[in-house]
């Protein structure tokens, strides 16, 4: 691991849940969309917070393929969950908000899991095949 | 029915959607992603341009692209629903779950004892953390 491998593992905790949140807002203006009408989930992406929601989650996108490029999924999916570790450190000491015992308990939950994950390797080493891309 | 117990049923089509289509999506897109190598070092040595060209002539990466394009959509049904409180930490919960096995399944990734924990922990964790 080196530092551009952690800067895409920073971009993939980071883009994620800021993402997610401005879609839930928007998607919270959109009103409900009933199964008869599936079509209108096309129609949400003009609503501005849908919009920039997506343009997080492409970026969240674009780090998680780099990282899916050199790392085992099972080895990348944990640091998306940091994110949520990452609100709730915002919530409680920026926004000075209530997080409950639960929640604390999660964020040591979901911390130590990423913890174990990222001590051991990042890769599991199979016969070696030539990458396309050096094709 | 009631319109909660519809908002409930919706959300759970829509979690159970969103972990079938993002695991296969993850799967396929790991797969393609490593027959490829390093995006940043072959950005840093052949440009983005060469980059985005690779991937978007992959046929495995589009397949993947287009799961998660299903997963996506999904989470935005069930964000219309029901809160993301309950969508998005059930969602990812069970996709690590899901995912954990899928990969030893078809990438066969060494997934160790370690990797077990950690899936079990951040996906109990992620749970806790909707409370």
């Amino acid at each position: 691991m080196n530092l551009r491998k952690y800067l895409v593992l920073a971009g993939v905790t980071v883009f994620a849940p800021v993402g997610d949140i401005l879609l839930s807002y928007g998607m919270k203006q959109v009103g409900n969309i009933s199964l008869h009408n599936v079509g209108s989930l096309l129609l949400a992406v003009a609503n501005p917070w849908v919009a920039l929601g997506i343009v997080f989650l492409l970026g969240f996108f674009a780090s998680y393929a780099s990282a899916l490029s050199w790392a085992d999924l099972t080895f990348v999916l944990p640091a998306t969950s940091l994110g949520y570790v990452l609100i709730a450190l915002i919530a409680r000491f920026a926004l000075h908000e209530h997080v409950s015992v639960f929640r604390w308990a999660g964020v040591v939950l979901v911390a130590s899991g990423v913890g174990f994950v990222t001590t051991g390797p990042e890769l599991t080493h199979h016969p070696k095949h030539e990458p396309l891309g050096h094709s | 029915m009631t319109h909660h117990a519809v908002s409930t049923l919706n959300g759970w089509l829509a979690i159970a959607a969103g972990v079938i289509s993002s695991s296969a999506g993850n799967i396929v897109l790991s797969r393609s992603l490593k027959r490829i190598g390093d995006l940043g070092e072959l950005r840093r040595s052949r440009g983005i341009v060469f980059v985005v060209a690779l991937l978007l002539r992959n046929r495995g990466f589009l397949l993947g692209v287009g799961c998660m394009a299903v997963a996506f959509y999904s989470l935005l049904f069930g964000f219309s629903w029901n809160d993301v409180s309950l969508i998005a930490p059930a969602t990812n919960a069970l996709t690590f779950i899901a995912n954990a096995a899928a990969a030893t399944m078809f990438l066969h990734e060494r997934v160790d004892g370690r990797r077990w924990l950690a899936a079990v922990l951040v996906a109990t964790g992620v749970v806790l953390m909707a409370f």
